[in-house]
């Protein structure tokens, strides 16, 4: 099951694996993105760091780890096809597997329903 | 709270099309329609329909309207024939860029400057309170008109079928008056995306229609209707410069890349000495294109390096589609504005490599001068 931050990335794991990306919302925001500058594997994250950058037509655009982990591999597609973060940011688009820490960081994380509310009440 | 945005009179229209929305010198504008790529696209390879009513329209009449507008901008407004027009910066005293427009020849009594939304109001005061020399009148009529620019390779072709204006007769920058899907129109062939096109200066009330039209055979021919974000895009792969980003009343034209468009050579005009002395004692700045070699992004307020000296600024700054690279216009330090120069351009992340260029990436179907 999908958990959102209100940063808009979501995070979805399995056993000591989270694969993160953006929501539907955040790319709809960003508007057409061009490039993805996507960390190297290895690299260490805690909860709420940079994870990468993405480049919209309109603007760079931070991404933050929704939980804390080590980077165990980053969407290859992304470099030849950045436009799947707009197409299907919730599942082909997805932006970068970590192996996960700490599991308890994922309880202040919304889920689908409270995620869409706060999306409506920030406008 | 600000002042109250200003809406377009085709706003309704973009509502109903459920356009994003941006907010652009005081006017609630359109961003993109269908995403700015793809708008970038149509432009580039069949033809987009942009609404740019926000532009402002400012009539100088009167039997010393050609003398005056020449003494106001540094183009050579005199050899125009009625019919038409010129791209040229106005500057004040100190040759500092108040504004970029295009000036019209209407009538060899009568001219119509099209200038940047935002700076309509301080263009009409200053054009008003230079005056009092010549016999003009002058009249702001922004509020008259609604603009709309029809823009691409195939703009003539396609436009053709809507009128009995013959117009491969219009050559750029001419333009001429006649109807369009009926609606009454002056045309131009003029633009701001590189390709070739035409705008259309309408009554308010009757630009729905027109629109609408526009819209349909846009539809029907793998063209589209575009936003704010693909005419930024076009314009900045083009190196078309935008007033407020590219130039202000600190640069002046020769440092901007313009002085093709200051004619020293013809009668006094507001800023001519003071250009003059900047060319004789040479330029410290000027404008210049950056094109990035590695992967990422400039954007506006970057800054250009050279084995970590900042040597200039960018002003704009995006991914060009064409190209596949990301592209900018900055000012560099004469010594460095050389084409070719390997330079830094220090993003928020990264330092990406760079090249400094003619500050023109893609040429398309746009016709010469």
């Amino acid at each position: 099951m999908k958990k959102f931050a209100k940063s808009h990335e979501w995070v979805e794991v399995e056993g000591k694996t989270a694969v993160v990306g953006i929501s539907n919302h955040a790319q709809e925001e960003l508007g057409d993105v061009v490039y993805v500058d996507l960390p190297e594997p290895g690299k260490e994250v805690k909860k709420g760091e940079v994870l990468c950058t993405i480049e919209s037509v309109k603007a760079a655009a931070d991404v933050y780890s929704p939980v804390s982990g080590k980077v165990l591999e980053v969407n290859k597609n992304l470099e030849e096809k950045p436009e799947l973060v707009n197409e299907s940011p919730e599942s082909n688009g997805w932006l970068v597997k970590l192996e996960i820490v700490d599991e308890s960081e994922l309880s202040d994380l919304m889920d689908e329903e409270e995620y869409r509310k706060f999306c409506e009440s920030e406008g | 709270m600000g002042k109250e945005l200003k809406n377009s009179p085709l706003h309704n229209e973009h509502t109903r099309l459920k356009a994003k929305f941006t907010e652009f010198a005081g006017w609630y504008l359109p961003l993109e329609f269908e995403g700015t790529l793809k708008e970038h696209k149509a432009v580039r390879e069949v033809a987009g329909v942009f609404d740019v009513s926000h532009m402002g329209e400012i009539i100088i009449e009167g039997p010393d309207a050609v003398k005056y507008a020449d003494f106001l901008v540094t183009n050579d407004v005199t050899h125009l024939k009625p019919g038409q027009a010129c791209y040229t910066p106005m500057c004040n005293e100190n040759g500092g860029i108040l504004d970029d427009l295009i000036v019209y020849k209407i009538t060899t009594e009568k001219i119509m400057m099209v200038v940047n939304a935002a700076n309509t109001d301080k263009d009409y005061k200053w054009i008003t309170s230079h005056a009092s020399d010549f016999d003009v009148e002058i009249r702001d009529v922004s509020n008259d008109y609604a603009l709309i620019a029809f823009q691409g390779p195939k703009s003539e072709e396609l436009l053709q079928s809507l009128s009995s204006v013959r117009l491969s007769t219009i050559p750029y920058y001419s333009f001429t008056y006649g109807r369009i899907s009926g609606v009454p129109c002056m045309i131009s062939r003029t633009g701001y995306t590189g390709e070739d096109g035409f705008e259309f200066y309408v009554d308010p009330e009757a630009a729905v229609i027109l629109w609408r039209r526009l819209h349909d055979i846009v539809k029907t021919s793998g063209g589209a209707l575009c936003g704010l974000g693909a005419r930024d895009l076009l314009r900045l792969e083009a190196g078309y410069l935008l007033y407020g980003n590219d130039m202000d009343e600190s640069t002046t034209p020769l440092e901007a890349g313009l002085s093709w468009t200051v004619k020293f050579e013809k009668g006094t005009f507001i800023g001519k000495e003071a250009l003059l002395e900047k060319k004789k004692k040479g330029l410290e700045k000027r404008l210049r294109g950056i094109v990035v070699e590695d992967k990422g992004i400039p954007r506006p307020g970057d800054s250009i390096v050279v084995s970590n000296e900042e040597v200039g600024t960018i002003t704009s700054g995006g991914f060009s589609p064409m190209l596949g690279k990301g592209i900018a216009l900055a000012y560099l330090k004469i010594e460095y504005a050389k084409e070719g120069t390997d330079v830094g351009v220090v993003t928020k992340r990264k330092e990406l490599k760079a090249r400094v260029t003619k500050p023109s990436f893609y040429r398309g179907s746009v016709r010469s001068r």
